[in-house]
């Protein structure tokens, strides 16, 4: 299987993207001005500040050409995944569900969140439960299972109304939350990544591809990408 | 025509940015200030003044959190060019 992982002017993660996304499958970045997907099985959207942030983050890497090749591909059932800066642009673009705003203290802040996994059957968290090591029986009770994972940003903060939000959590559309206090940005519910109703389109604001590696603490952001390589494959079948 | 869009977080969305404001005026001595709300200035010309909301609701603003005000300025003298050069002393009636 291949990622396809986007790349604009003042993207910054691409290349962790990249890296993460080649632990698991086959990977290459496609340019903002290129509509071309090159038979990419699924989308990465990276972190970074896409044409400098300028307006509002993600606002205008929104109605780039590859934008619209990727807003054909979400709707046609394709996997998307976008990090931090890729999750306002997927917003902006109307692919998920309300917006990110700065956050409550407005300081950009970089430190290691943990997060609970909501949704353990969707396409983007569905190897989350399947940690060696964790306790053999704990991850079959209630427990939701957890990850370890940095978060780098300073519009973090997950808006959108009330009935949509009663709604996405009844859809199981709210995938990942803060555990209890490490909700630093002052999202709405705590909430970390949501995906769409149809479930092919998932954000997030912390960065799974910068936890891949013993080296840096935790491998927990690999089983974002390992479940869509899963999810892609069993597709195949 | 020239226009100018107003565009400032819906009412009842937190505004970090203005509660910021709000107690950084009376740390220099400016006792008094309620409801502080920073907002976002567009100006721009355009040739077909019908294409403004449109471009509000697509670019401009994020309707989920931000609300959108036009306003027409009929001052014609305010060209690019000038604008420009006056920079920092653009209020000429005070020059």
């Amino acid at each position: 299987m291949k990622f396809g992982v986007l790349q604009f002017p003042g993207s910054c993660d691409e290349v962790d993207a990249l890296q993460a996304a080649r632990r698991v499958g086959d990977a290459e970045l496609l340019w903002h001005g290129e509509r071309d997907l090159k038979g990419t099985d699924a989308i990465v959207v990276p972190g970074g500040f896409s044409y400098g942030d300028y307006l509002r983050a993600g606002a205008i890497a929104r109605f780039s050409p590859v934008m619209e090749a990727v807003i054909e591909f979400a709707h046609d059932g394709g996997l998307v995944l976008g990090i931090c800066n890729g999750f306002q642009v997927l917003c902006e673009a109307r692919l998920l569900p309300g917006a990110l705003l700065p956050n409550a203290h407005l300081r950009f802040t970089f430190r290691q969140v943990a997060l609970e996994v909501v949704n353990p059957g969707s396409a983007f968290t569905r190897a989350c439960g399947s940690g060696g090591e964790e306790e053999g029986e704990g991850a079959r009770t209630s427990q939701p299972t957890r990850l370890s994972i940095p978060a780098k940003h300073s519009w973090g903060r997950y808006y959108a109304d009330e009935p949509t939000l009663d709604e996405l959590e009844r859809n199981g559309q709210v995938v990942l939350r803060y555990a209890a206090g490490e909700n630093f940005n002052g999202s709405l519910r705590d909430i970390a990544g949501v995906q769409n109703a149809a479930g092919n389109v998932f954000g997030l604001m912390p960065h799974p591809e910068h936890a891949v590696d013993p080296l840096t603490g935790s491998t927990d952001g690999l089983r974002i990408f390992e479940s869509m390589r899963l999810a892609v494959e069993s597709a195949h079948v | 025509m020239r226009a100018r869009v107003l565009i400032r977080p819906k009412a009842g969305i937190l505004d970090p940015q203005g509660i910021a404001v709000q107690r950084a005026l009376p740390a220099l001595g400016f006792a008094g200030v309620a409801n502080v709300h920073v907002g976002r200035l567009v100006e721009l010309d355009v040739e077909d003044e019908a294409q403004l909301e449109p471009m509000c609701e697509k670019l401009l603003a994020n309707p989920l959190v931000e609300e959108y005000e036009v306003q027409l300025l009929d001052d014609p003298s305010t060209s690019d060019d000038e604008y420009r050069e006056g920079f920092g002393t653009r209020h000429r009636d005070h020059t």
